[in-house]
């Protein structure tokens, strides 16, 4: 009855025995639910604890987001992205301004480029530390770990409120460019952040990558063969920890990333305390981009002045354009039919496609193994159901 | 029979309750404070001429009563501590709005819960369903009732205190796994399934670890448990059982055990929140829920008392020359550290997984635990005639009881939890 051909010997049961449909425990895990982060929901059937088959259901918080941006003006779904990942709202904002800059062919000065890539990589802090938070809980650690990710969070969100108004919801990208330019003294308390953060990650990974209960709790969990994950279409973090190097920023360098110096932590196993430990590892990494970039940010333009903000209008054609979200690989695809709206909008959200193999990593394990591999996947259920 | 020749045959088997302590020490001391109300009730109903069981009857209620509501407000105080404890360890302030340092936060908390709406799921077992919560309140405000509080305070002196002790604690158990089936729904069901199996695996190694105490005791009573880890040993080093070799082993095995008796994290497995919900807890709304925190921590001020009974001297000073502080002071300073500590681990600790759970009981604990019982005895046979141990006993009891340890904790366990890794970079 279990049928699993991705999961990992060490996982594996010995032996499948004969399954008594009689005793078979039908659970509907979610949508309310205290750690599917969010409403997501999962048809469980369990022998005893030991998941047999394992259902996701998509769409509780489907809000139409593709079909209206058809309707509205280019513009208009800039601030709709925010509402995708809420967690990091300027990644998104970056990549659909990217796809339309393509479609359109814009151009992008160089100042502007250096503070996407910083907000960029604030965000990624955001997005991992908050990570190691919400798995920690997943965990049953009850918001220890949150509460210390949530602490440098905000200093990270004080800023975003500083540079664009909004500590979340930041709608700070244009089609060449960014909204508004850095406020005076920005990119020096930026510094400050970026040479203050190591010390906190030291301090996180004292506290938790060594710790035996997480350690038991994590290793040989959820893991999948590399074939499994390409096949699947994994990308981000996930992928990179069973030891895949491939990284949009290097793959296809987009922006000015051709610019930093930078390296791809790799995983060897895939299972969830991999998961975790790259995350720890990029951390580093967009550290260290950081450093490079507000030391390099250059005097110019934030935005490209032949840009039109009224009655902007694409040129017939369509457009990919993709970036290495925190998540993974966020894309937006766009179609113009020339007029002010695109006649086709359509987005790759890492959240969801990660999403797709979760059966196969949970099938054979528990009930407690699936709340952490789908903690370790790192949706947000903004970006799964759109 | 008349009743109250009923009651009187049932409380005169009680060796020395109520009015049945013959030595009467003053009546306003700090030592006899906590028995205060009692003697009251006793010399009013005298002064009345009231019949012998009626003050008999009377006496035995408020010395229960004083119990009740010493640990209730306990219970309440503990229920704003551990908010405010696990704040702090959260970087975050905890409840500040109810009065100063939110002091009357227990008091809202109570008022929210009375007014809540009690909701029965269709599907429940109405009676059970109201019945378990219930259940779980009365064994650990019984188990409380054998505890020497101090040395002139126990409410229930029981020969068989430490049986009592653990056959009501054992109705706990029965008591979740109702509120678990009871429910009709999943989650508390599976709630229950993990409770009955954790909390069985786990009184084995509480049990075992208690009995090393009672062979070198002689002794089922509480009470002359306390008093036999009385003295000092070299004049300053208190003879408590936790500062023996073997005493110090099943200590922390009872601590351990206690930790996943009284269902805390790590072993909150039966009300995994992450996982399911709030187990066994899951229907409940309004007072039942709040009888169910009632319980869980009862349970815990219980255990935990047993455990400073059994291991560290019950309510002795920790150094000579303190005699003047009334003993229950100690007591409860004990309790609090022991506490402190259970909100600690709660604080720092992930949840282990089911399987883990149980390996780690039947694997690690249970194997030591047995080993402390030929240790303790290897002690008690190796004592010198004065009562206190040589260094060769020391020596040869710490061995004995390490090479396991060792064997079971580092290589055992090195095979089954993988150790840190390496990690590569691509360019």
């Amino acid at each position: 009855m279990i049928s699993n051909p991705f999961m990992s010997p060490a996982a594996a049961p010995a032996s499948v025995p004969e399954l008594d449909e009689d005793q078979l425990l039908h659970v509907s895990l979610g949508p309310q639910h205290p750690s599917t982060h969010g409403v997501f929901r999962m048809n469980v059937v369990l022998d005893g604890e030991t998941v047999v088959s394992l259902k996701p259901v998509f769409g509780y918080l489907h809000r139409n987001h593709e079909k209206i941006a058809e309707g509205v003006t280019f513009l208009s779904s800039m601030p709709f992205t925010d509402r995708l990942d809420y967690i990091c709202p300027l990644t998104n904002n970056w990549a659909y301004a990217q796809a339309v800059e393509k479609l359109a062919g814009i151009e992008v000065p160089e100042r502007a480029e250096y503070m996407r890539v910083i907000t960029a990589e604030l965000t990624r802090l955001i997005n991992h530390t908050a990570f190691v938070g919400f798995f920690l809980g997943d965990m049953g650690a009850w918001g220890t770990a949150l509460m210390y990710a949530f602490r440098e969070r905000e200093k990270i969100l004080d800023l975003f409120e500083e540079l664009t108004g909004a500590r979340m919801m930041s709608n700070f990208m244009r089609f060449g460019g960014c909204r508004n330019d850095l406020p005076a003294g920005w990119a020096a308390k930026a510094s400050t952040l970026v040479n203050e953060f190591p010390r906190f990650l030291d301090e996180l990974e004292n506290l938790i990558i060594g710790n035996e209960v997480l350690i038991a709790r994590t290793q040989n969990v959820g893991a999948l063969p590399k074939e499994a994950l390409i096949n699947g279409g994994i990308t981000g973090p996930m992928l990179r920890a069973a030891g895949v190097a491939y990284d949009i920023r290097k793959a296809e360098p987009y922006g000015i990333y051709d610019r930093f110096k930078f390296r791809i932590p790799l995983g060897t196993t895939g299972d969830c305390y991999d998961r975790m430990m790259i995350r720890f590892l990029e951390l580093r990494e967009s550290l260290a981009i950081l450093r490079q970039a507000l030391d390099q940010l250059p005097e110019g333009q934030f935005i490209n002045p032949k840009s039109k903000i009224r009655n902007f209008k694409a040129p017939v054609g369509e457009a990919y354009a993709r970036i290495e979200g925190p998540k993974g690989e966020l894309g937006f695809y766009l179609i113009s039919d020339g007029s002010t709206n695109p006649f086709r909008y359509r987005i790759r959200p890492p959240s969801f496609i990660n999403l797709t193999l979760l059966e196969d990593m949970c099938l054979g394990l528990d009930l407690a193994d699936v709340v952490i591999i789908l903690g370790s996947v790192d949706i947000v259920l903004g970006e799964v159901d759109r | 029979m008349r009743v109250p020749a009923l009651i009187a045959l049932v409380l005169g088997s009680f060796p020395s309750l109520g009015l049945a302590a013959t030595d009467k020490p003053p009546l306003l001391t700090g030592e006899s404070l906590p028995r205060l109300p009692q003697r009251l009730v006793e010399m009013a109903l005298e002064a009345l001429k009231a019949p012998d069981w009626l003050v008999s009857l009377a006496s035995f209620a408020t010395a229960a009563g004083t119990v009740v509501a010493v640990f209730l407000s306990a219970f309440a105080l503990l229920s704003l501590i551990e908010r405010k404890t696990l704040a702090r360890a959260q970087n975050r302030l905890g409840p500040n709005r109810a009065g100063i340092f939110g002091i009357l936060q227990p008091v809202a908390d109570g008022i929210k819960m009375l007014t809540k709406e009690d909701i029965v799921p269709t599907k429940a077992e109405w009676f059970l369903h109201l019945v378990a919560p219930v259940m779980i309140v009365i064994p650990s405000i019984l188990a409380l009732g054998v505890i020497p509080y101090g040395r002139e305070w126990l409410p229930v002196p029981l020969e068989l205190g430490l049986v009592f002790f653990f056959a009501t604690g054992t109705m706990t158990e029965v008591a979740v796994f109702i509120a678990g089936w009871a429910s009709g729904s999943k989650f508390p069901m599976l709630g229950a399934m993990r409770a009955i199996s954790q909390m069985i695996s786990y009184e084995l190694p509480l049990i075992i670890s208690a009995l090393s105490v009672v062979m070198l005791s002689g002794t089922l009573s509480l009470a002359d448990i306390v008093a036999a880890q009385s003295g000092y040993h070299l004049g300053f080093i208190p003879a408590w059982n936790i500062l023996t070799p073997w005493g110090f082993v099943a200590g922390i095995i009872f601590l351990i055990a206690a930790n996943a008796e009284s269902n805390r994290c790590p072993f909150d497995l039966p009300e995994g929140e992450s996982e399911i919900v709030a187990g066994h807890m899951t229907e409940y709304s309004g007072f039942k829920y709040a009888l169910f925190f009632m319980g869980e921590y009862l349970g815990l001020f219980a255990i935990s008392g047993l455990g400073i009974t059994l291991f560290l001297g019950g309510w002795q000073a920790p150094l000579p020359g303190l005699g003047f502080v009334p003993s229950w002071f100690w007591f409860f300073g004990k309790l609090a550290a022991i506490i402190f500590f259970f909100l600690w681990v709660r604080t720092t600790f992930p949840r282990v997984r089911v399987d883990q759970l149980m390996r780690f009981a039947w694997l690690c604990l249970i194997p030591i635990a047995l080993l402390t019982l030929p240790v303790a005895a290897l002690w008690h046979f190796t004592a010198n005639p004065d009562g206190s141990n040589g260094v060769l006993s020391w020596l040869l009891c710490s061995a004995i009881l390490a090479v396991p340890f060792i064997i079971i904790t580092v290589i055992f366990n090195r095979r089954l939890a993988p150790s840190l890794r390496t990690y590569h970079y691509a360019e």
